[in-house]
């Protein structure tokens, strides 16, 4: 037993974290800027923070992540950090020449009092920002909220340092991605094509961080959103923001910057959220849904009531990242499976008040956000009432292990098993792969493990 | 090279080329994508593997997140050092100091595991808001009767390798607490750390010879062995940057002698083993390091022949944490008909380098603390086949068509002494001849 240390009796913590369900800012504001085109993220603190980021991203994506770091020292420490971020500016666009910097705090240099306003002010005039690049910058620290606000406000500094108003709107529909895989963010692009939707999607990490082998390296890989759709997203005409804690902050900044009205929908994960996605694009477009659409949720229906009986009741525990976990609940509830635990370490009202509404008929369900909300509790919890599987990142496979129930991998980070960057769980075509993923975790437990008289040819 | 930054240009050279040693062990450039990490990577990576101590760390949470689990260092018992433990400071603590969120986890934790001792890591922000560590720690070993160390290890004081230093520091105070009869032969292991089992192997061939492994540092480690560490006759240190300083300390003070060896390799891993037999002065286990050399070449020569064959001719590229690894590897390539054309490391020193520009044939690129972009051009000049490195250099060397094998926390076969030289043969056979290349462009 790998956690045998977890006791079903919990105990009481006013301090520690055991296991978390959660990571720092910077990671968070590193992955946002990997979906901006020609953007080299750059972490302004010591060493390990970037090193530690870039092999969780990688990790994860099984991708290079480039980032660079102000290799803060000792005297950093006591002098702050500006002649450091100075030095990498210049040191970055001599070298390895990106469009944009992204800069992102981290504690030190947040504690420190580091000014990054007037830091890249001053570069700029005194010219170490070449003609037509861009140094871009955010508050990440690392003491403060979680991997999701680190996002958040990387992503706000794209409208901060990007969108500008025009008189003239265009008939586009900005797509405002929270935390999603490239691959769900490839599907949604795909409904919005088969919609004939005109949209800006950003940030964009398809072609970014699921980048082809060509036998070549290339630094900047050719996906993300460029700097003129980055630009071009102040004269938009409506904005769709997908889930609340990694981008309501940005599309409240867009508006109240370029005048662009917005909707802050669920990430398309399941049914419904991807029912109130499409309708949403459909209104605020003026278009219609195409049959190829309504025959994807068909198809999906039809898989559903075909296997039923396999998920009826069944209780289900969960972590991993508020915006995720919204959908992916609901989403459980219609299959009539039972979500019982669920558990993320991101502080967020939007979660518990939509955990509150979603699990109301299952009076025994239990959730919790931030401080002590870890993978220590869900597994005291699991271990005082049993449940039929989990879902989280890879960390969930020592419960899943101890406690012999299915896991399905979702969220970040995802480190033992490939395809999560192929085969996204939005759109309908993504909650059919939610489904059958389920399905075989079922079966296949099934298969394993009954008696042997029981195996049985149809399923 | 345009590529290479004038700052670093001391800092990668070429054999047989210049005299001039290179330049190293100096902090990364600002700005530069370095593939290095900080001083708390170097003592979390080290202190990890001790499978009975609890490991907090306090700091925001992703110290403590990306350190969780992530070394594949194997525990023949408890499972403690798996678990991932953190004070998540909030900005509060930042504000108001972390000292009582420190002293509440510790009680916290130490009443719930009952470790053999805790292991405290400050990290950046610590180091910053002064938070009173040692006193803590001071008074909760007072309280608990267990050993709590405080590692002091704020990310920006410095480079992986002083953290490697501080991890020793805090190994120190451990040793000397417990006094046990040892057998007569009795060695400490240290700087391996036991990644997909290799101590165990290692154990395996001293026992062979008549050795007593009395403790290892830090693979598959616990408290007490390590509180009796200075009742052994010899440190056998492997792993040049991170347990060197222990063994000095140890020197100073228990008058313990340290021989410094390396595993990967059947030359080296041979060597090994008759340093030792040469240190007892023993001619009976002298003999039997012989016979154990000469069984497992005679089992191995043939198999590794078949490799050799087949990989003439290939070429690779090696970029590796320690410089004293990346010497056993070229050695170990060679052995199975693989040229090593770029050698480079993250923390050696101008000794390690210098033994490398020896080393290697004339025109092999030598680098310390390199970045994707310098590695990428190296790998295209010198028309490598095959990188062997770590997490972050892995997708690069796929993505430029590039056979690649793990020889860092990642590795997922052992690859120490002579069935991990079979291992390391057949995973570069693997890797570099698998039939994807067939399907790339070049």
């Amino acid at each position: 037993m790998l956690l045998r240390h977890t006791t079903a009796k919990e105990i009481d913590r006013q301090a520690l974290t055991i296991n978390p369900a959660k990571t720092c800012q910077p990671v968070g504001a590193m992955y946002a800027a990997l979906g901006i085109h020609g953007c080299l993220p750059h972490s302004h603190g010591s060493q390990g923070c970037c090193a530690y980021h870039r092999s969780a991203l990688t990790r994860h994506f099984k991708e290079p992540v480039m980032a660079s770091t102000s290799s803060f020292s000792e005297g950093s420490s006591v002098f702050g950090g500006a002649s450091n971020l100075t030095q990498a500016i210049q040191t970055i666009f001599t070298v390895y020449n990106p469009d944009i910097i992204a800069v992102h705090t981290t504690c030190l240099s947040e504690t420190i009092g580091d000014d990054l306003n007037s830091i890249v002010s001053k570069a700029q005039e005194d010219g170490l920002i070449p003609e037509g690049k861009k140094v871009i910058y955010c508050n990440t620290p690392s003491y403060v909220g979680s991997h999701v606000t680190g996002y958040s406000n990387q992503v706000a500094a794209m409208v901060k340092f990007f969108s500008k108003a025009t008189p003239h709107k265009r008939n586009v529909i900005n797509i405002v991605n929270g935390w999603m895989e490239p691959s769900d963010q490839r599907e949604i692009k795909r409904l919005a094509k088969e919609m004939e939707a005109r949209i800006i999607m950003f940030p964009d990490m398809t072609d970014s961080l699921d980048s082809p082998l060509t036998g070549k390296f290339e630094m900047y890989p050719k996906g993300g959103v460029t700097q003129a759709d980055l630009i071009a997203t102040g004269d938009s005409k409506f904005s769709i923001g997908l889930g609340p804690e990694c981008i309501e902050d940005t599309c409240v900044k867009l508006d109240a910057k370029c005048h662009v009205k917005y909707d802050v929908v669920d990430i398309p994960i399941g049914l419904k959220a991807t029912d109130r996605f499409i309708m949403s694009l459909s209104h605020h477009t003026g278009l219609p849904v195409p049959d190829s659409i309504t025959d994807d949720r068909g198809r999906l229906l039809d898989m559903v009531a075909d296997n039923s009986k396999y998920l009826y009741g069944k209780r289900v525990a969960l972590f991993g990242d508020p915006d995720t976990l919204v959908p992916l609940v609901e989403f459980l509830v219609s299959l009539d499976m039972k979500p019982v635990y669920v558990v993320t370490g991101t502080e967020s009202k939007y979660f518990n008040e939509r955990m509150k509404e979603i699990l109301k008929d299952i009076p025994e369900a239990k959730y919790k956000s931030g401080g002590r909300s870890d993978t220590f509790l869900l597994h005291q919890w699991i271990k005082q009432e049993g449940v039929d599987m989990i879902f989280g990142n890879t960390y969930a496979k020592y419960i899943a292990r101890d406690e012999n129930i299915p896991l399905i991998r979702t969220g970040f980070p995802i480190a033992d098993r490939p395809g999560h960057n192929f085969f996204p769980v939005t759109g309908y075509v993504g909650a059919t792969n939610l489904v059958i993923q389920i399905l075989t975790g079922f079966l296949d437990k099934q298969d394993r493990t009954c008696l042997e008289e029981k195996v049985e040819f149809q399923m | 090279m345009g590529y290479i930054l004038k700052e670093r240009q001391n800092q990668v050279s070429v054999a047989g080329e210049r005299a001039e040693t290179i330049d190293c062990n100096k902090a990364s450039l600002a700005g530069s994508v370095s593939q290095r990490a900080c001083v708390f990577c170097g003592s979390r990576v080290v202190l990890y593997p001790i499978a009975d101590a609890l490991h907090l760390v306090h700091g925001p949470i992703g110290c403590a997140a990306y350190t969780w689990d992530i070394r594949g260092s194997l525990s023949s018992g408890p499972q403690l050092h798996r678990l991932s433990f953190s004070t998540d400071l909030q900005e509060r603590d930042v504000i108001f100091g972390g000292e009582k969120k420190l002293t509440e986890s510790l009680n916290e934790l130490i009443d719930l595991h009952h470790p053999k001792a805790v292991f405290v890591y400050t990290t950046c922000i610590v180091g910053v808001i002064g938070d009173d560590v040692e006193k803590i720690c001071q008074l909760m070993e007072q309280e608990k009767g267990i050993p709590v160390i405080p590692v002091q290890a704020p990310g920006f004081q410095g480079t992986k390798k002083d953290g490697y230093r501080i991890a020793c520091e805090a190994l120190f105070k451990l040793v000397g607490r417990v006094n046990k009869p040892t057998p007569p032969h009795s060695i400490n292991i240290l700087g391996d750390f036991n990644l997909a089992g290799e101590l165990w192997i290692l154990v395996e061939y001293y026992k062979r010879i008549g050795v007593n492994v009395n403790c290892s540092l830090t693979g598959d480690g616990r408290v007490e062995d390590i509180g009796n560490a200075h009742n052994a006759a010899l440190n056998v240190v492997q792993c040049s940057g991170s347990m060197s300083r222990l063994g000095v300390m140890m020197e100073e003070k228990y008058g313990i002698p340290c021989k410094r060896v390396s595993y990967f390799g059947i030359e080296d891993m041979s060597e090994a083993l008759y340093e030792v037999a040469r240190f007892f002065k023993d001619d009976e286990m002298m003999e039997k390091a012989r016979i154990l050399v000469r069984d497992e070449f005679e089992r191995l020569l043939p198999e590794l022949e078949w490799y050799k064959e087949r990989l003439r001719g290939k070429k690779a590229a090696i970029y590796v944490g320690g410089a004293f690894k990346a010497i056993s590897l070229v050695k170990a390539l060679r052995l199975i008909g693989v040229q090593s054309v770029i050698v480079g490391s993250q923390t050696g020193t101008k000794e390690d380098y210098d033994l490398i520009r020896n080393l290697c044939d004339e025109g092999t690129i030598i680098v310390d603390d390199s970045n994707p972009v310098e590695l990428s051009h190296f790998v295209k000049e010198k028309g490598a086949n095959i990188f062997i490195g770590g997490v972050k250099e892995r997708p690069i060397a796929y993505k430029i068509g590039l056979g690649f094998c793990d020889h860092n926390h990642e590795r997922k076969k052992a690859l120490a002494g002579y069935e991990g030289m079979l291992n390391f043969a057949k995973e570069i056979y693997a890797t570099a001849m698998s039939p994807v290349w067939q399907f790339t462009k070049k």
